[in-house]
């Protein structure tokens, strides 16, 4: 396997001056290509921030990163949103998928915002995820009448509509009950098994993080184990 | 694009009862813009037609003799002629400009005149008069007599004469009575009364007789030519520039009805202006309602703006995805408002067919196609701050809501 993902001294302070608030305190992680890795800790030990920086929505105060050799603390924002969209994929606590719009259309979002319109091969593609996760008479339904599980499944679909090398998941069980869990992270694990997708899961749930074949301990703003 | 189409069509569609409100209130906006365009458009129409429409739009004077002075080879002052005194000034080789005339792109109508006063006397009863000989057959080409007749024909021929209403009232007059009419140099005829009509205009109705040309001529000793030329035009607005074009033409003394109507001009000018800022604030209104609306989207909608954001869509795209919503709604309000107004309007009567007491509302001056660009290109305008703003949306800070 080879290194995906390195951050180095990763630094992340808000606000400033007495008002500051240091979050990551010189962090380094390396994920390596394919692997299923949970990210743990206690509230407030900056595994969020952590995420969001990976995610490229956020840049460190100081420190590096770099995915696939990019340098990503450089990029500017034109860059990071192409390279986000290519290469990135999220999974959220509360799914956070488009209510206007239906199952699929939410699925191929990533790929028709790049392409500029909803391609037939993209629906193909679509269609293909929502039926691996289980949503195949599901495809056309809006999205407020989909149980909470379905959404978080097809918050997963969309995640890997552009094939990214990078998955962030930020609780994706957090809000399910547990058997939608179970469910949602053998999906999780039959994807980065199948198709070597890097998977990095943020949770406070042992059970969950024991699925995964990495555990990284954050404490404090660092990463303690 | 094309998506960002989808996306703005999808948010306005998922809140219909908001955006059929919105849409509502931007055709309001347009309807009375459409509303005071006709009006403002028709009323000014009726007042030129009403002041200006059966005058002569373009005149061709004739000009009166310079003066000059006979000097002998010694120095002396032999002769002065002054101006206008000797005799009086003709167009000699009308017939021959007419033609030319006539074919003047917007001449619609040209009346070789001759003009002169005189005394219209029957029995012991003598008004002092404005006698003009019309070509028979051009009768009604200026002043509209035909439309204006309310006894007899305004057909002129040999011995006949067409008088108003208020100056037959005066005399006793009835049709197929007899009269003599004097000119001013001398020369009388007596002339059968054929025609009486009421312009409205008072000094017309009550001291203007029509007579034909060759009455004219005998009348005021004039073989040939006449004293002035009017025309009529297509477009009394075109009346500086073909009154320019004509005088290039023909050299001659040339004179636009907008000469010496300054007041008229400043008094259009001003209801115009009337109009400019009542459909400007039609348009403000416009503005700030689209705009306002939808900033309250870009508000209510700021976590799917993150995850937009977070799956990959640019500032550029959020952008576009909320003016297209802004044009939009000015397309089918504008659509809408449009319509509406050219409904509304279809009751009033033409602008051929304007009669007192009821608005003079122009249809066809409804600036609907202005209308609509109008609203379009404000509401994308409106929509440009709310847009922007949307772009500016932390994804974190969204999806976090």
């Amino acid at each position: 396997m080879s290194a995906l993902v390195r951050v180095e001294g990763l630094v992340k302070t808000f606000g400033s001056g007495e008002a500051a608030t240091r979050v990551l305190r010189g962090l380094s992680l390396t994920l390596q290509a394919g692997e299923l890795t949970a990210l743990l800790g206690p509230s407030g030990s900056g595994k969020s921030t952590l995420l969001t920086i990976l995610g490229t929505l956020m840049k460190p105060t100081a420190g590096s990163h770099s995915m696939l050799g990019t340098d990503l603390v450089a990029a500017d924002d034109r860059a990071l949103t192409l390279f986000r969209n290519l290469h990135i994929g999220f999974v959220f606590q509360f799914h956070n998928l488009l209510p206007d719009f239906t199952a699929l259309e939410n699925v191929v979002f990533p790929t028709a915002v790049r392409e500029g319109r909803e391609t037939a091969a993209a629906r193909t593609r679509g269609r293909e995820l929502l039926a691996r996760m289980g949503l195949a008479e599901r495809i056309d339904f809006p999205t407020a009448n989909l149980s909470g599980g379905q959404k978080q499944r097809v918050a997963v679909a969309r995640a890997l509509m552009n094939r990214p090398e990078l998955v962030l998941a930020d609780e994706p069980t957090g809000n399910l009950d547990r058997a939608a869990a179970m469910q949602v992270m053998a999906l999780i694990s039959e994807i980065n098994r199948d198709e070597g997708t890097t998977f990095l899961i943020s949770t406070h749930d042992e059970k969950i993080a024991s699925l995964c074949r990495r555990q990284v301990v954050v404490g404090d703003g660092v990463v303690t184990g | 694009m094309l998506y960002a189409l989808k996306i703005a069509i999808r948010y306005l569609t998922a809140s219909k009862a908001q955006t059929a409100l919105l849409v509502l209130g931007v055709a309001v906006g347009v309807f009375i813009f459409v509303f005071m365009s006709a009006l403002i458009g028709g009323l000014a129409d009726f007042i030129l037609s009403r002041t200006v429409g059966d005058i002569s739009h373009v005149t061709i004077k004739a000009e009166d003799a310079e003066p000059a002075i006979l000097i002998s080879p010694e120095g002396h002052v032999l002769a002065v002629t002054e101006k206008g005194r000797m005799r009086t000034a003709t167009l000699a080789e009308a017939a021959t400009w007419i033609p030319l005339i006539e074919a003047v792109r917007g001449v619609v109508a040209v009346s070789p005149q001759i003009t002169g006063a005189g005394f219209l006397t029957r029995g012991a009863q003598v008004a002092q008069v404005s006698v003009t000989g019309l070509e028979p057959g051009r009768e009604s080409a200026i002043l509209n007599l035909d439309g204006y007749m309310v006894e007899g024909a305004a057909r002129l021929g040999s011995g006949l004469v067409v008088l108003g209403q208020r100056l037959a009232d005066d005399l006793s007059l009835g049709l197929g009575q007899t009269l003599r009419l004097q000119s001013s140099g001398g020369v009388s005829t007596m002339l059968t009364l054929s025609g009486i009509f009421q312009t409205g205009n008072g000094m017309i109705d009550s001291s203007s007789v029509f007579v034909s040309l060759p009455t004219a001529r005998t009348l005021f000793a004039m073989p040939q030519g006449v004293t002035r030329i009017e025309i009529k035009l297509a477009d009394l607005n075109a009346a500086d520039a073909t009154a320019l074009r004509i005088r290039g033409l023909t050299g001659l003394d040339v004179v636009p009805w907008t000469d010496g109507a300054e007041q008229l001009k400043e008094a259009l000018n001003a209801q115009a202006q009337t109009g400019y800022f009542l459909k400007s604030f039609a348009l403000i209104t416009i503005v700030i309602g689209v705009a306002s609306a939808l900033l309250l989207s870009t508000y209510r909608r700021r976590p799917e703006i993150g995850i937009m954001r977070a799956m990959g869509a640019g500032r550029g795209f959020v952008v576009v995805v909320f003016v297209t919503q802004g044009a939009l709604i000015g397309l089918l309000g504008g659509l809408m408002g449009a319509g509406l107004g050219y409904l509304a309007l279809l009751p009033f009567p033409s602008r051929e067919a304007f009669r007192p007491g009821t608005l003079p509302m122009d249809i066809t001056q409804g600036s609907y196609g202005l209308a609509i660009t109008l609203t379009v290109l404000g509401a994308i305008l409106a929509s440009i701050l709310p847009a922007r703003a949307a772009a500016r949306v932390d994804p974190v800070t969204a999806i976090s809501q």
